[in-house]
Formats: structure tokens, sequence, C-alpha cells
């Protein structure tokens, strides 16, 4: 039962994921209306300082660009088919190192499959954003509590980072409404910017020791600016493959992998004594803790690893996973596009998925797999337990 | 021509001999100068094509993006800027406006504050030479030896039509700096084009071609076309919004609840029915009983019309999946909303229970109909409720959910009718009235 002393609102997640956004300083929002990310650009054009509707998607990304170039901090939230079309002008941004937040609400595909039906099925997509292996950083909510903390982390990545930061989600975590309690709601301050501060020699992307470069909007009168999405040198200038220029793109990815360190979420319910680790990420992790729940609850012992954090890789993932003989790692998606990126397209004997398209995963389907494990001949039960192995599901 | 300017480097131009790109870039510092800008309130952004590398050469601010998008781009500069004092200017090629047309419709349209200038050379020349949409009708590229079989657009009437305050057409020849100048000061959206020859791939293509020639042949008329004052784009900044957490209603506990554990509801009707206030309405009502409650809906694209359905969990303990593999109860109250949930109904477990309306084909007689009328098999006891007649179609939903309530009593039905009373539609509607049974 709800305890009296809650402040209960019945709301759903775009609410508090764009609440939590403005808050954090992220002040403009450039979109065009997709399902299911309609009621992010619903409550946006109610609270943001300034709000865009944008004629299409790659248009959005140009304009974030724009207004991020001018100081701004644009936000927009769409669904695979915008995404798609943002694709090149996401690289764009990554290159120029803009701040910015793409909010991608997953929804079923392929193509406009079905708008209303929801997915995890864009995650391999993010892997692969940036041409060349480099990394886009993706965080991604599961749950209500999530919306409201990591929206604000995303703004922060941003800026910190000087990139485009994508926050992942689905249509069941942003559409459904659901209690919740005020109370649970942490402060959130705006981000503070740090700019330029030298004299008069600025080179737009020369990095800091955190190889970030200072930023310089377009409105500043003293240092010239230059931003360009092609292969370039410090000084912004167009270098076709020379050494200097081929080190600044690379930079772009080192710089996301030194910094992230920082932002690794992730929930971690370590049992003592488990051989098995849940892992799960986004609407799947909600299942997926009210099954480790109910395992519990019927005697046995289970740990759950919910990754919030999903790119680039955080280490302690590995270093968690590795403590456990068995690990079954849940998403809907029909092929476990998060397995695939932590181990390959052959996951390890011992690493197994729980997969679904089109439909939910609930979370009998995961006590089952458990179940599965659990009940296995030579089954490990138990930390300590002999190895045995499992096939792995398609 | 050659002028000096504090826009340009000392650097040599990066083009061909013969290009006409150099003189775009000397022209543009030229008139620079005599607009008033320092380098440093100039924004310079560049498309992609030969034209594109002219950052290097320019002391203003520059921007280099891609390929037919450097006038969205560069509408974002200048809204986010939101300066007049700023100059921004964008250098793009015929090859980047057949790409991005819907830019420069978009950026004339909404009047940002930015001029636009094509280096119309009637092909792409980085490229190899392949034609453009403003490539005129008969003229050779060397993909295309046999000439264009079609009209060019014409990118300065489609400005003028979509709004922008000043266009105007040059052929690129000579000192040209006194135009330039004028369309830089206008406020608003402006657009030169620039009718220019490609000293690598035209003139090979044609022979003796003359860019004069061409213009004429073509109807690229060199002329103003266009010198209003539009109203000029200003970008809204309203720091004052709301917070939408101080707009959110707090429910606090009136009423208490002896459920024991999560009931699945799934209330399936027609869209314009209610169905997904009713939903909403009940879910809030739990709350009032100290319940924890989720609701999600589902209905078509076209939300106006075929089925909506609300999916209601409500529990004891805290909620975390909000999925419905199979729900405990079922309340059907139109054949929209039976069509929708034929696949629910099947899969219900004996202990469910369905509510059907009596406009629906009674159950007892789905199984001597075809298969396109009955209803599926349910495992699960089905019982009839007059749920349209007795609250009307508005209501039916509302109607429902309180009938059952009344039965099951998961919380005080004087939960649900305080909040319907409480609720937007209390002045309008009798609740009380929908509470007898």
């Amino acid at each position: 039962m709800i305890p009296s002393s809650q402040k209960t609102v019945f709301i759903d997640g775009s609410l508090l994921v764009t609440e939590s956004l403005v808050r954090a300083g992220a002040d403009v929002f450039i979109g065009y209306p997709i399902t299911p990310a309609n009621l992010l650009y619903l409550y946006s054009s109610r609270r943001f300082p300034t709000f865009i509707a944008a004629p299409d998607e790659i248009t959005t990304l140009q304009l974030m660009s724009g207004y991020s170039a001018a100081g701004r901090i644009p936000v927009t939230a769409t669904s695979f088919p915008g995404y798609a079309l943002m694709l090149e002008s996401i690289n764009m941004a990554y290159m120029m190192e803009l701040p910015m937040v793409v909010i991608l609400v997953q929804r079923l595909g392929p193509a406009t499959g079905t708008a209303t039906g929801g997915a995890q099925g864009d995650l391999a997509l993010l892997n692969g954003t940036i041409s060349g292996g480099l990394t886009l950083p993706v965080v991604s909510i599961s749950g209500p509590h999530d919306g409201w903390v990591l929206a604000a982390k995303a703004v922060e990545m941003a800026v910190q980072m000087r990139t485009p930061v994508i926050l992942l989600t689905s249509k069941e975590e942003m559409m459904t409404m659901f209690s919740f309690d005020l109370n649970a709601l942490e402060e959130i301050k705006p981000v503070t910017r740090k700019y330029f501060k030298g004299g008069d020699s600025y080179k737009p992307y020369l990095p800091d020791e955190n190889l970030v470069p200072a930023f310089v909007p377009l409105t500043d009168k003293n240092h010239q600016v230059r931003l360009t999405a092609s292969t370039h040198d410090t000084c912004g200038i167009l270098q076709n493959t020379a050494k200097e220029a081929l080190e600044n793109s690379v930079r772009l990815h080192k710089k996301i992998i030194k910094n992230s360190s920082g932002y690794s979420f992730y929930d971690l319910e370590e049992e003592k004594g488990a051989g098995t680790l849940i892992v799960s990420w986004g609407i799947t992790a909600l299942a997926a803790k009210e099954a480790a729940g109910r395992i519990r609850k019927e005697g046995k012992k289970v740990s759950l690893l919910i990754t919030k954090t999903l790119l680039p890789v955080p280490d302690v993932y590995y270093n968690i996973m590795a403590r456990y003989k068995k690990v079954i790692i849940a998403e809907e998606n029909l092929t476990g596009q998060y397995r695939q990126i932590l181990f390959g397209s052959k996951s390890p004997d011992n690493i197994t998925g729980v997969n679904k398209f089109g439909k939910m995963i609930s979370p009998e389907e995961i006590m089952e797999k458990f179940e599965e494990i659990y009940y296995a001949p030579n089954a490990c039960r138990q930390a300590g337990d002999k190895f045995s192995q499992i096939v792995p599901s398609a | 021509m050659k002028e000096s300017s504090v826009f340009l480097t000392s650097s040599p131009l990066p083009f061909c001999s013969g290009c006409g790109h150099t003189l775009v870039a000397e022209n543009t510092g030229k008139a620079l100068n005599k607009s008033g800008f320092s380098p440093l309130d100039v924004i310079l952004v560049t498309d992609i094509g030969c034209h594109g590398i002219i950052d290097k050469s320019f002391n203003t601010h520059t921007v280099h993006g891609l390929h037919g998008r450097s006038v969205a781009l560069a509408s974002g500069i200048s809204a986010g800027l939101n300066n007049p004092e700023k100059k921004v200017i964008v250098f793009i090629g015929d090859g980047g406006v057949s790409i991005g047309m819907q830019h420069i419709l978009d950026a004339a349209h909404n009047n940002y504050n930015m001029t636009v200038v094509v280096h119309n050379n009637m092909l792409y020349g980085m490229t190899g030479g392949q034609p453009s949409e403003l490539t005129p009708m008969g003229f050779k590229t060397p993909t295309l030896p046999q000439g264009v079989d079609h009209p060019n657009h014409d990118i300065c009437k489609l400005a003028v039509t979509a709004g922008a305050n000043y266009v105007r057409r040059i052929t690129g020849i000579g000192d040209y700096s006194e135009f330039f100048a004028e369309a830089f000061m206008h406020p608003g959206f402006s657009l030169l084009e620039v009718l220019e020859n490609c000293p690598s791939y035209a003139q090979k293509a044609n022979p003796g071609i003359k860019i004069k020639n061409i213009a004429a042949e073509s109807g690229y008329e060199e002329k103003l076309f266009a010198s209003g004052d539009r109203k000029i784009y200003k970008t809204r900044i309203n720091t004052g919004t709301k917070s939408l957490i101080d707009e959110s209603k707090c429910i606090a506990p009136a009423y208490s609840s002896q459920l024991e554990k999560p009931v699945r509801i799934m209330l399936s009707g027609s869209a314009g029915e209610g169905v997904q206030n009713a939903a909403e309405f009940f879910a809030k009502a739990a709350i009032k009983s100290g319940l924890h409650a989720t609701k999600k809906g589902s209905y078509p694209v076209t939300v106006g019309v075929g089925f909506s359905s609300a999916e209601i969990i409500i529990s004891p303990e805290e909620i975390f999946f909000s999925g419905f593999p199979v729900p405990d109860i079922l309340i059907i109250t139109s054949q929209d909303g039976l069509d929708y949930a034929r696949g629910s109904l099947s899969s219900m477990k004996p202990e469910g229970r369905v509510f059907i309306d009596n406009s629906i084909i009674p159950p007892a007689l789905w199984n001597s109909r075809s298969a396109n009328s009955t209803g599926p098999a349910s495992s699960s006891t089905i019982t009839s409720h007059d749920f349209r007649g007795r609250a009307g179609r508005k209501n039916a939903a509302l109607y429902s959910l309180a009938y059952y309530l009344n039965i099951a009593k998961f919380f005080p039905p004087e939960a649900f009718l305080e909040t319907l009373t409480e609720s937007r539609l209390g002045e309008k509607i009798n609740f009380k009235g929908m509470f007898t049974f």
C-alpha cells in the first residue's frame, strides 16, 4: 500500500524526462512529431524556453547543430524512422563537437513497422552510428526514476564532453502512466558550462587534459570559431588525412572513452552465493527486476544487473559478469543486440539470452530461462558449483 | 576586382583558374567591407562542393557542414544567435540547392536573417560534372553528353514564392559587390544566385560556351526579383514556463483497499467513447485508495475511429513490469472492443472474468455462428450487461468500470465516484446516477 507520507501523482515517463532536461539546463527543443515520442514533443512545447516545430528530422538535427554552435543546449525526441534520417547530421554534430541530447524512443520496426508497438531494437544501430567505429554515448532508461536522473545526466554528459548523447528509451516507458512518489525526485541543478578562458590564440579543436576542446560560441567577438564536419586539424581547417587531422578524429573516440568512466550508471543487486546473474536494460529490466524478486521469494538465489550506460560499455560490467557461472541477458529484440555488443555474434557457452520480437518480455519468460538453468543436469545453482555448459539461445 | 578585405586572408584563393567561385569570394569580401560588419560578426556557413573549401580564406567565423544542408544549419545558427547585428552568410552550389531545396524554401518562409549565395555553375563540379536541378535544358555535362532534356528549376522564383525578403540573380562576371552589399544589409532572408561557368567541366562539354548566352537561352534572367520588408524571424525565449511537476496533481490516500495481489484489467471499446479517460480515472481512484497503478492505451494511429483499449494494473505493491500478457478481468463495451480483444479473450484463464456489452452478439450464440461473427472461445466466465443502454455510448466505459468495481470491491466505489466528481467532468456529468446498479 502507498504510505500516506507519499506525494503520489499519476504521470508518464515523458513528463519526468522533459522536466528533468529543462532543469538540467537544456533550453531548446526542436522536433518533428513521431510516435511514440509525441508526449515528449507535447510537454516540451509547454516547458522548454524555446520550442521549434521542425519540418523533418534532417532539418531538426541541422537546426539543433546551429543552436548548439550559438551556445544553446538543444534536445530532440524521435523513433527509428526519424533517427535513420538524422544519422549523417548526428555524425556532423559529433565531428563538430556540438553538445545536444537525442532521445530515441524505440518502437517496433523494421521500417515504419508498428508505430504504437514497443521494442528494444535500435541498439545495434546506435553502436554503429558514428562511421569508423567511434563511440557515441548511449544512456538507457529503466523505469520512471531513471527518466528523471538520467535525462539530466545526459545533458551534463553532452556539455562536459561536447558531444551528442543518446538517451535511449521505448514506447512503454514514455507513454505508460504510473503512480509515482514525487518525494523520490532529487534536486537537479543546471549544468555549468566551461568556456574558453585563454588569450588570443584560440584553436577550436585544441583539447584540454580531458581531451575536450574549450567551447566558444559563435556569438564570440574576440575568438574566431571554425567548425567543420570534414576531417580537420586543431584549427578546424580541412586537412584530408594529415597526421594531426587523423589524430583529431581518433581523439573524438578517446574523449568519450576517457570521460565516460564518470558516467557509468547501473543498478546491481548481488545476492551472496548466487550462481546466476540476470542482466537487462530498458523496459525489459523492469520485468527482470520483478523476475529476480519472485525467484528469491521461491528461496532461490539470483543476482541482477541493470545496465544503464550502454555505450561505451563500462568495464565494470565484465568484472561483474565474471563473478557468475551463468549470465542471462534479457532484451526485447530478435537477436540479443546488447549481448552481441558485449560478446560478439557467438556468445560464450555460459552466456544466454532471453529475446523476443513484437511483444514485451514477461517476468515469467525470464524466470523460465532461470529455471531451465537451475534445474539443468549438473546445474550450477551457486557461485561455487562446477560449471555446466548451456547452449545459447538463437 | 582585387581589393584587400579584412574578411579575407592574404592566401591565394583555392579555385581553378577562371572559376567564378574566386569572384564570388572577392565580391563577398568587398561587399562586407562596405557593410559595416566586423569579421567576427559574420558567420560563413559553407556546403559541400568546390565552393565549400573557401573556409580557410575567410577571417570570419566559419562552419562547414553537409551537402545540401548548409541552409538548415545556418537557419539554426541565425535563430540561435537571434541577433540582427550578426550576419550569417551561406555559400552553396547548384548541387547543394538541388539536395536541400526544402531548406531554402523553409528559410525563406520563416524569413531567417541570413543571405544565401548560390554558386550556380550548372553542374556538380567536385564529383565530375553531373547535372543538377538547376542545369538548363540542352546544357551538356561530362556524364550527360546529350544534354539535359527538361527545364531547370528557377531557385530565385521559388525563393520569392516562399517569401524571401530579397532575391537577385547576377551573372558572375566582374565587380558585383554592390549587389552583394545590398543583400547583406537587407534584413531577413536574402538570396543571391550567381551564374558561373565551370572551367573544368562545363567548357569542355559545351565548347565555346558563354555564360550570358546560356542565361539568355535558358530564361535565367539577371535581375532583382524581390526587395521586401516582411517581418524577420525572431526566436521566442520564455524562461518563465511552469514546472510540469508542479502542474501534476497529487493524489492523497483517502480510502483503503484489501487487495492482496496485482489485478490486470483490460477495458476494450471504441474510439471516442472515453475509454482512456475512464481507465485513467479508475487508476487514480485506486491510488486514492492506497494502491499502486499503471495504465496504458492502445488505439489505431487514427485516434478517432476503430478500437480503443486500456490496460490497467492495480496492485498493493510497487509495479515494475507494466506488461499485460493475460488480463485477469476483461471488459468489452463495443464490437470494436471485442474485435481488438479476441486474442486476450482466448488466452484468459478459468478464474478470469469477462464482462461484455449486451449490444454484442450474446456469447451463447457464438458457437452457432460463422467464424467471423463469433467471439473466440474463452475459458473465463462471460457475463453480459447493458453498459451502453444504461449509460449511453459516451459513458459506457466509465459505467462498466464502476459496475465491475461494485462487484469486485477492489477498493471502495466511493473513491471512484469522488475521483470523477472532482475531475474536470464533474460539473458536466451526474456520476452519482451512474453508480446505481
